[in-house]
């Protein structure tokens, strides 16, 4: 069953409007916390609830929360990172679109549950047109008492500001967005020590995803054991996924973890299939960086048993068959998509948003871009599929943030799984360039 | 104090002591070789990740090992932690790997190149590199500029290990340098090539671990290898006035500051680190105004060290001429 708790009233006309949002029961989470709930309280029902970060890594929220050092006398902050740039990721931008209250309502009981005082939503620069709903919205709950100075007689204050930052991947990266908002260039910062102890400004920082903050309000709500039994197993609760490429009806869905992967391409209340009749080759489950399934490993397992829109589920079979639920931006590929080509399109996209400060990074994305610019069009050799694998194991785990694994998974999960289409694009340069689309792959590999 | 053990060798260090600096209490080959990281220039090292080793056990109270290979230079040390260096077949996999991407858009100049004999990345090459690349594309380039009219600047050879930053954000007043864009074309420039007018800017010369940033003063004049160092000093109302006068015959041909065996610039008795001064830097190529106190030892991997020309034996014109 689709369940709306995140998107709930998304289609109800002027719900970007406090008093419609608050009409619909907007806002009764910063009540019902502020007015009977100590800050530890709401972390606990975090904890219970067991939301896992919606940003890609999926690390439990109550546990960084808890982790965060509460040294006296030193202002701690919390950041919402709406800087949401991974390719085939567009849920946050939705959600802030539709109902930007929802966002705001779950940053003042987070903010509250964690005594940050100042907040920041770090947002993209290319989201400029959301920042003017976003400040709108924020203007209209100043307006009203939910935020500012002594809010709803409770004696929490809290100063919510926007701030935009210039549109760079790297900046989705929690240290990197944080030196970012400190003005600086967007680099990652060296890890120990982590944010929770020396974030913004050298004070202990969260840094959260906007889907995990706007869970937060259903959770206060509704009690976090109660969000807890949605769901399946670790993952509770529903996701948005954001569903692009050759599907009959993309768009952004909440989903309640645990249905079929297959329901939610075939399902009639999700994305009723593959696009003009074709069959399925390939999906990329959570975003450009997670390793590419075959079409024989996304709707089962490689054991066979039905593979599940959970976070356990696709990673089942590591890297060598599974994937990651990552950041939910489900890319869909049919049966005359190039796999080379679009494995180039990423590699390129990594080269360019690389911050050039550690070299393995720099120097690595930008030579498999160029290998793989080499082979999508025809120039290639056998050796060069071998010597990207290389590239791939050199970066993998020798960088000071995840971008480089993020840029290297991809490439090794294309060549392990289409390396016959990688060698079809050495042995037939001409016919390669002739169509747009890769190897033609036997119809028994397609679903 | 911590107890550490690195290559089977276990030594006690200070609590908070990284891992790099712990080797290098050990010293010997032990010592990982680092590319960005400079112990005089608080916020630098973690970039380049040449010093990446493994670490056996975490610690005392939790043996585990680390998955992944960490930086050395920026890991603090743990009580009862195993770090492996030499001895870590991953290690040495991993390292040259990261030379290899070093190089990839490296000129490989060196023969024509200033820094040839005291480069770091030559050393890094000849430790752990490949004898040939992989790389067929073309190398990216820059043209050569200059900053200030005592440094040039080739970005080309430049492998964008931030020290000059470093120099540049704490030495100099005011900052105008930096790395511009991102990713394989970032670079190091000034804002639109403004010129580095600062007494301590010349240091960035000494920090670079490449050819990247070279004494114009110096340029094409000769090998270093032909130059005899001798530690020499001067009274210096801007700085220690102690300093490096490579010589050929009576004529000194480059200052430079004192370094140690790992290319960092050495300490003075009071503990400050004895950067040098634009004007004894550029200015002072009369053997006259230095007191030439006596050969200098040039330590560790340098091929001017091959000379053995070392304090502990007698220098005889004969012999270098």
């Amino acid at each position: 069953m689709s369940r709306k708790i995140l998107l709930e009233h998304d289609d109800v006309p002027g719900i970007e409007t406090f008093d419609v949002y608050r009409k619909h029961g907007g806002y009764r989470s910063v009540e019902k916390a502020l007015k009977t709930m100590s800050p530890q309280n709401v972390v606990e029902e975090v904890q219970k609830s067991g939301l896992r970060g919606r940003g890609g890594a999926g690390f439990p929220t109550g546990m960084k929360w808890s982790f965060l050092a509460k040294p006296e006398g030193v202002p701690r902050y919390l950041l919402c990172n709406a800087d949401e740039s991974e390719p085939g990721t567009f849920k946050d931008r939705y959600l802030m679109e539709k109902i930007p209250h929802r966002l705001i309502e779950g940053m003042i009981v987070s903010s509250y549950a964690l005594g940050a005082n100042t907040s920041y939503i770090y947002i993209r620069g290319e989201y400029m047109w959301i920042l003017d709903i976003l400040e709108k919205a924020i203007a209209e709950a100043y307006a009203n008492g939910f935020l500012g100075k002594n809010i709803l007689g409770s004696g929490f204050d809290l100063d919510l500001r926007v701030a935009p930052g210039g549109g760079a991947y790297i900046c989705g990266e929690e240290t990197a967005l944080i030196e970012s908002l400190e003005g600086k260039r967007g680099n990652p910062r060296l890890k120990p020590p982590f944010p929770a102890v020396k974030g913004l400004w050298g004070c202990p920082t969260v840094v959260n995803n906007v889907e995990s903050i706007a869970a937060v309000v259903p959770i206060v709500n509704d009690g976090g054991d109660e969000y807890a039994k949605i769901g399946l197993g670790k993952s509770t609760g529903t996701k948005l996924i954001s569903a692009s490429g050759n599907l009959v009806r993309p768009g952004v869905y909440e989903i309640e973890m645990g249905i079929t992967v297959e329901e939610f391409i075939y399902g009639d209340q999700y994305c009723r299939g593959i696009a003009n009749n074709k069959k399925l080759k390939a999906c990329i489950p959570g975003g450009s960086s997670v390793p590419i399934l075959p079409a024989h490993l996304v709707t089962k397992t490689a054991e066979g048993t039905d593979r599940l829109m959970t976070y356990e589920s696709l990673a089942e079979g590591g890297f060598a068959s599974g994937s990651m639920l990552g950041s939910g931006g489900f890319i869909v590929f049919d049966e005359d998509q190039c796999i080379v080509r679009n494995t180039w399109t990423f590699a390129r996209f990594y080269a360019h948003e690389s911050c050039g400060q550690c070299s393995p990074c720099r120097e690595g994305t930008g030579w498999m871009e160029k290998v793989l610019n080499r082979l999508e069009h025809g120039q290639g050799t056998l050796e060069d599929i071998d010597l990207l694998a290389e590239i791939n194991k050199k970066i993998e785990g020798n960088t000071i943030c995840p971008l480089g694994d993020a840029a290297a998974w991809p490439v090794a999960a294309a060549i392990r799984h289409f390396r016959e289409e990688f060698e079809w694009h050495v042995t037939h340069p001409e016919e390669s360039q002739k169509r747009n689309y890769g190897l033609v792959l036997p119809k028994s590999t397609l679903v | 104090m911590v107890k550490v053990t690195i290559d089977d060798i276990q030594i006690e260090v200070e609590e908070g002591t990284t891992i790099l600096n712990a080797a290098r209490q050990i010293g010997g080959d032990v010592v990982p070789p680092a590319m960005c990281f400079y112990s005089k220039l608080p916020g630098t090292g973690g970039k380049c990740r040449t010093c990446l080793v493994e670490v056996a056990a975490g610690s005392e109270k939790d043996p585990r090992p680390m998955p992944k290979l960490v930086a050395s230079c920026s890991t603090p040390v743990m009580d009862g932690m195993v770090v492996k260096n030499k001895t870590s077949e991953r290690v040495h996999e991993n390292r040259g790997g990261i030379v290899e991407f070093l190089l990839i858009n490296h000129p490989l100049d060196c023969p024509i190149c200033d820094q040839a004999g005291e480069c770091h990345l030559q050393d890094l090459g000849f430790e752990h590199g490949k004898s040939a690349t992989r790389y067929k594309e073309k190398r990216r380039t820059f043209d050569p500029i200059t900053i200030g009219n005592k440094i040039k600047l080739h970005m080309n050879r430049c492998i964008l290990c931030y020290r000059c930053v470093a120099v540049a954000n704490q030495l100099t007043d005011k900052r105008v340098h930096g790395v511009l864009h991102r990713g394989d074309h970032a670079e190091i420039s000034t804002y639109i090539e403004n010129a580095i007018e600062n007494d301590f800017s010349g240091n960035m010369i000494d920090v670079c671990p490449v050819g990247a940033l070279t004494d114009k003063t110096f340029r094409f004049k000769s090998r270093v290898w032909f130059l005899k160092p001798m530690e020499a000093s001067c009274s210096c109302s801007k700085c220690s006035g102690k300093a490096v006068v490579w010589m050929f015959g009576n004529e000194i041909y480059r200052v430079t500051a004192r370094k140690d065996k790992y290319g960092e610039v050495e300490s003075n008795e009071d503990g400050k680190t004895a950067w040098i001064c634009n004007e004894c830097r550029f200015d002072k190529k009369d053997a006259s105004k230095w007191s030439i106190e006596g050969p200098r030892t040039i330590n560790r991997h340098s091929v001017i060290s091959q000379n053995l020309y070392t304090s502990d034996r007698k220098i005889t014109d004969k012999k270098l001429n």
